[in-house]
């Protein structure tokens, strides 16, 4: 580990503490800045400045659960500049397809035509955005840049029973032959999309060029209401509006530690600390006190970080968070998986680093 | 309710009380039980009383009761020249709401009127008895309708007349209404108008107050039907003056008694106490008296005759009286004239001004007895119903002068083409329009009483769903903040008085020149209508007390015994004044008086109040410090075996005034209660208003936070009403996603707010000092924004008159035509139709031509939309008879999306609760395209005209 390494550079132990580590208090978190300037230790003729190879050696990514939604992982080595970069580039920059352009040909129902389309712009679409260019302004909608989707629906009463009174999203067809009005869209495609949908077992069962969900209620209507709308999806970013964005969020947090600063621990403190937080803190056979690992344990951090208010406390035990190591979330809207997604914030970010580079 | 009901409650109240004194003490001893859910009477009580609906009721009062009243004392009318003339009304009646057009008339609910721009009224009718030459002619109408229409009275929505009244919810949304709208309000010319509540000083109570020379003044402001005086007696230099309007100088006091026949300085010395001290200081006026050589009665008219104050209208009549004769007129008919004098018998207003003196001087010795002002049992109020009777007596007495004005002049011709007919002279525009004006303009300006109150209505803007139950409880102060002169902008009247405790809301004022003068109802308070005061008369002569005229001057001031006031009226003595509250107390909580008499014991008098205007709020009734209402009667109630009125009748719960209140222990909490405490609260939280009834914890806000929150909380955004979108307002905002706070309050469900929301839930980060946040500016998340948070729907009117004149050419709406030698029409008119007018769903950009209309001149106008673009949200084409006119109006509709510069004021300074419920108060900047998702091609959606 890079702390280790860098340890052997002679760094005093409580600095390097410093160094590595948030310490929290109970008011006020303390030590929370990094140290990337490479000559902050001269003083103590310590170089600090930043080494690719040791970079290299230290960074490591652990994936702790992986599924069509969600992701969790350590990321663990870097500096928190990156990993901000990274969920910031998940959030606003990961780009996917939305509907942008609704042609409203008949609503009678009870919602405006504007919320009706906003709303239909937040449905997400599985639909792969590689397979599509952005549109520029002055371009025209083609099968390249546009996804068309119908929606028809019209509420009839049947006996007692209403017949599509609640408009959902599984009600947007497909259009992949492209715009029925094409005088008033000017979409005029070429060639069909067809081809665009994935074979059958690269489907797993999911439905392509469809909404993700199926039943994301866009408005109710009577009967005797209908609407008739053509709308069209184009590729955007999140930057440009939230619609876009690929994750419902993106975030992380740093991992906590706790640790006792001695070995003999009073024992009325002992007992305030294993009241307070059961589990983190343990009696181990020969009857002291011992602290298992924090992470798993967060709902009592809290409870620690309170307690260290007092002083016989505050002397036996510290919490504290690692500098480096990031516990990274990314929950996916669900047209591309977590994972999928990480990798394509890195290419951005890389994309990125190398057009600085390239103009510095 | 029924006698036997009372008999009954009284047996069980009797063996209650029985057991509880002479019973099993320990059961006295144990520990009171807290009941729970006592807060459910509240929602019990504003079903059948409070804010809106006093309101209603007192129109109703006024419309079945006060009007006849009216009419029977003006239902003369006689002319000078004529001796066998005359016009009797016989009877009034107030319509159904309707409409005339084409000589036709129709039934009409509000919500047409408010697209029409019409009144909502109905028309008042008359049947009649006059002469026609030698003929009386008799005319009378059938079906609860008179035979003569004499104008059209604007109804308040929800009374016995409206259309909505006693409706179901979904007879109301046939009617295009909404059942969370309380009514209470009018709709004149198509705007809503609610009549604020006005505050007044009581009228005949004798106030005892300092002047600007720091003497003391006892001043009465009598009021009768007929006549309106103030009388002041002032204390100067040592001396007791009478200050009228009617003398022209401040006469003695003493002069004054013996003209009113109290000749003996005895006698005068009596009125006044027979205390040492007391009689001491009336030396200086006797003498005084004595310096002007007044001594016997017919001296004393003398001296006062000669001071009357010339009137104006006195010069031109013939017939002048002696000045003895004035004099005494004046002392009988004017000077507190709400005492009355029979035959000249001054007995009683004599005893009325010893009383006056009497406080005057005790005042003199000890400043303490001096009257507090801005105490609020000294304060009435008048409502709606109230306020149109007085509008109405002088619109009608205008009338009748009116119609003796004609027929003097007609029947002073001598030779007549035909026979006058006097109900042909009667013009309904009188009353229609002298209503409609005052209504629409706020102006109560009756010269007849000496009345000029501007803003009186006030427009229920309906922005935000509360408004109408907010606006209903405002007070209007007695002195217009304008009017108080630099010296009198004092604190006193401002001042929160603790009198006001439970019966104003001590957060909810305005900011500013009207802070503490503009007030609000609290929650459980109800404000009186005038009872009969002869039954309550005679009931107290029955329990003993003496009347006045059978008194002697000696006996007035019997120690132990204490002067008898019925709404301020000396009716005489009592000798154990403290049983004859008890019983009279009695009486009430068994129903044998009405629950709104009210009665208190102060010094050597005892005030009976059964007079309008007194605010006054219900209480539990405690025995030694045990509330009556126990667990079993809010089983009932919740269960909905029990109304409120049911407590009212078992005797568990009474109302008591602000002079009741006074003197009474009231606890808070149960475990609050003593063996003093005569009355509990029902719930504490009552004593807030609607408006800052929707503060949740208000109790941890610093006060003025709890201020602030009430004038922005009329400025919520949401939703306004069910029929919100049929109702084309000039202007109306929308959220696109309201929702109900999280954190409700009581209040918030009893006035519906949370079923139509205004506002959103936010979560809300509070960063410590510096950093983002500057005072109270937030940092919003955009994703949020661009997800809908705080977007809004904005609806705006435009319209436009087609007008007919007098050579018969109308404007008129036109296809638009190409310019010559071209195929289509200019591209502005682009929206138009064949119809001439742009289509529903129609974008408007800047410059498009939304109708095209040919004035006769030939000059077509086009009336252009606002800068903004927006959509045409829907077309409205209505005819007005009356004016000859057709309107056309355009809802038109944008979205707004809060910039991320919005400013939110947050009155809310700290958010240390669980919850904060939040609304976003103002969304400034208008906000760049608005719609993100949207570029719409032109609906395809047929023009769609409401023709009502």
């Amino acid at each position: 580990m890079g702390g280790d390494k860098k340890r052997s550079k002679g760094l005093p132990e409580y600095l390097e503490l410093q160094r590595t580590h948030v310490h929290c208090g109970p008011d006020v978190n303390k030590h929370t800045t990094t140290f990337t300037s490479a000559n902050v230790f001269e003083p103590l003729c310590i170089d600090n400045s930043w080494n690719l190879e040791a970079f290299k050696s230290d960074l490591q990514i652990e994936v702790n659960h992986l599924d069509d939604e969600v992701m969790e992982f350590d990321l663990i080595g870097v500096d928190p500049a990156i990993a901000n970069a990274l969920r910031r580039i998940l959030l606003a920059e990961v780009p996917t397809v939305a509907i942008e352009h609704v042609f409203m040909i008949n609503n009678t129902s009870i919602m405006q035509d504007e919320v009706l389309s906003h709303r239909l712009g937040l449905v997400p679409l599985r639909v792969d955005p590689k397979l599509f260019d952005f549109k520029l302004a002055e371009e025209a909608p083609s099968e390249k840049n546009t996804v068309v989707f119908k929606l028809d629906v019209r509420c009839t009463r049947q006996g007692t029973r209403l017949i599509n009174d609640k408009v959902t999203s599984n009600m947007l067809q497909w259009m992949p032959a492209g715009s029925q009005l094409p005088e008033e869209t000017s979409c005029r495609f070429t060639q069909g999309q067809a081809h665009l949908v994935p074979s059958q077992q690269e489907q797993k069962g999911k439905k392509f060029m469809a909404p993700v969900h199926e039943d994301i209620l866009l408005t109710k209507l009577r009967p005797g209401q209908c609407i008739q709308l053509e709308a069209h999806a184009v590729k955007g970013i999140g930057k440009t509006h939230a619609k876009w964005s690929p994750v419902a969020t993106a975030w992380y947090k740093l991992l906590p530690e706790v640790v006792l600063l001695t070995d003999d621990v009073p024992e009325s403190v002992a007992k305030t600390l294993l009241d307070a937080a059961p589990g983190l803190f343990v009696r181990k056979p020969d009857g002291k006190l011992a602290v298992t690992n924090a992470r798993h344990h967060e709902k009592h951090l809290e409870k620690v970080r309170v307690l260290l208010d007092q002083e016989a406390i505050a002397q036996v035990v510290q919490y504290r968070k690692r500098k480096d190591h990031f516990i990274f979330t990314i929950e996916s809207t669900g047209i591309l998986p977590p994972d999928v997604l990480f990798e394509q914030a890195l290419s951005i970010l890389h994309d990125k680093a190398e057009q600085l580079a390239n103009k510095l | 309710m029924g006698l036997a009901g009372g008999q009954e409650a009284m047996e069980q109240d009797d063996g209650g009380l029985h057991q509880a004194l002479h019973g099993d003490p320990a059961l006295l001893t144990q520990p009171i039980k807290t009941v729970q859910d006592k807060f459910q009477l509240l929602p019990a009580f504003l079903q059948v009383r409070g804010l809106v609906k006093q309101h209603i009721d007192s129109f109703n009062y006024f419309i079945n009761h006060e009007i006849k009243k009216i009419v029977k004392a003006n239902e003369r009318v006689t002319c000078d020249t004529d001796p066998n003339f005359f016009l009797k009304y016989t009877a009034i009646y107030v319509g159904l709401p309707s409409v005339e057009e084409d000589m036709v008339t129709k039934d009409i609910t509000p919500q047409q009127c408010r697209l029409r721009d019409i009144t909502y009224a109905a028309p008042i009718s008359v049947d009649i008895e006059y002469t026609r030459g030698k003929e009386i002619v008799v005319k009378k109408g059938s079906n609860g309708r008179g035979a003569i229409s004499i104008g059209r009275i604007p109804l308040m929505l929800r009374c016995d007349r409206c259309v909505l009244y006693n409706k179901s919810e979904p007879q109301l949304a046939k009617l295009g209404e909404c059942p969370l709208d309380p009514g209470g309000y009018f709709v004149v010319r198509g705007t809503e108008k609610v009549i604020l509540i006005q505050e007044q000083l009581s009228k005949n109570r004798i106030i005892i107050d300092t002047d600007s020379h720091n003497d003391i003044v006892a001043s009465v402001t009598s009021s009768t039907h007929e006549r309106k005086s103030k009388t002041n007696i002032v204390m100067s230099k040592g001396k007791l003056y009478l200050k009228h309007n009617a003398f022209s100088d401040d006469v003695n006091m003493v002069a004054v008694l013996k003209a009113m026949g109290a000749e003996a300085d005895q006698e005068v010395m009596q009125l006044a106490g027979n205390d040492e001290t007391l009689s001491a200081l009336l030396v200086p006026t006797i003498q005084d008296c004595k310096s002007h050589k007044v001594f016997t009665q017919a001296q004393a008219l003398e001296f006062l005759g000669n001071k009357i104050r010339p009137s104006p209208m006195s010069f031109g009549k013939v017939r002048r009286k002696s000045k003895v004769d004035e004099a005494r007129d004046i002392l009988a008919n004017v000077v507190v004239c709400h005492v009355p004098v029979v035959r000249y018998n001054f007995q009683q207003k004599v005893m009325y001004m010893a009383v006056m003196i009497r406080r005057m001087l005790l005042a003199v010795l000890d400043p303490s007895f001096i009257d507090d002002r801005d105490y609020y049992g000294n304060k009435r109020l008048e409502l709606a119903g109230g306020l149109m009777s007085l509008l109405f007596e002088d619109l009608f007495k205008r009338l009748n002068t009116d119609l003796k004005r004609q027929a003097d002049i007609t029947l002073s011709k001598a030779n007549r083409a035909s026979q006058f007919d006097v109900a042909k002279c009667i013009r309904t525009d009188t009353i229609t329009y002298g209503l409609e004006n005052s209504l629409s303009s706020g102006n109560w300006t009756i010269k007849r009483f000496r009345m000029e109150r501007k803003g009186v209505t006030q427009v229920c803007g309906m922005l935000s769903p509360a408004d109408t139950s907010i606006w209903q409880p405002s007070i209007l102060p007695s002195l217009h903040p304008t009017s108080l002169a630099g010296a009198e902008q004092v604190s006193g009247p401002r001042a929160l008085h603790p009198s006001q405790w439970g019966m104003l809301c001590p957060a909810d004022t305005p900011e500013g020149e009207s802070c503490g003068l503009v007030k609000n109802l609290a929650l459980m308070t109800h404000v009186t209508t005038d009872e009969e005061e002869a039954l309550m008369t005679r009931c107290l002569f029955m329990l003993g007390v003496e009347p006045i005229t059978a008194m002697a001057p000696c006996e007035l001031h019997t120690r132990g015994a204490a002067c008898v006031f019925l709404n301020g009226l000396l009716l005489g003595l009592h000798r154990r004044p403290h049983k004859l509250v008890q019983v009279i107390r009695d009486m009430r909580r068994r129903g044998y008086v009405g629950e709104f008499v009210h009665v208190h014991l102060q010094g050597d008098a005892c005030y009976f109040s059964c007079d309008g205007g007194r605010v006054c709020r219900p209480l539990i009734i405690c025995d030694k410090g045990v509330p009556r209402v126990k667990q079993e009667h809010i089983t009932n109630l919740i269960s909905g075996k029990w109304g409120f009125n049911d407590f009212l009748r078992h005797g568990l719960i009474e109302y008591l005034d602000v002079n009741e209140e006074n003197v009474s222990l009231i606890a808070l909490y149960e475990q609050h209660c003593t063996p003093s405490t005569t009355h509990l609260e029902i719930e504490p939280f009552t004593i807030m208003g609607v408006v800052s009834g929707l503060i949740p914890f208000p109790h941890h806000n610093q006060s003025p936070r709890n201020t602030y929150q009430c004038a922005m909380g009329k400025q919520a955004m949401g939703n306004i009403a069910y029929n919100q979108l049929n109702r084309m307002d000039t202007l109306l905002y929308l959220l696109c996603y309201p929702q109900r706070p999280l954190l409700t309050t009581k209040t918030i469900e009893l006035i519906n707010y949370d079923k139509l929301g205004a506002g959103q839930n936010a979560t809300v980060a509070v960063m410590s000092y510096s950093g983002y946040d500057i005072e109270d500016a937030i940092v919003m998340n955009k994703a949020s924004l661009d997800r809908g948070f705080g977007r809004c729907i904005v609806l705006k009117k435009y319209g436009a008159t087609l007008r007919k004149y007098a050579n018969r050419t109308t404007d008129r709406i036109v296809t638009p035509l190409p310019l010559p030698g071209q195929r289509t029409p200019p591209a502005r008119f682009r929206l138009l139709d064949r119809d001439g007018l742009a289509a529903v769903g129609d974008y408007i950009m800047p410059g498009d031509v939304y109708i095209n209309l040919q004035r006769p001149t030939n000059t077509a106008r086009w009336t252009r939309c606002s800068r903004q673009k927006c959509v045409v949200d829907k077309v409205q084409l209505t005819c007005e008879w009356q004016t000859r006119c057709s309107r056309s109006a355009w809802w038109t509709r944008c979205s707004w999306r809060p910039m991320m510069t919005a400013t939110t004021t947050s009155s809310s300074s700290s958010a240390t609760h669980g919850g904060l419920s939040w609304a976003i108060s103002s969304v400034a900047g208008m906000g760049r395209r608005a719609w993100s998702a949207t570029l719409c091609a032109r609906c395809v959606r047929a023009l769609a005209p409401l023709c009502v």
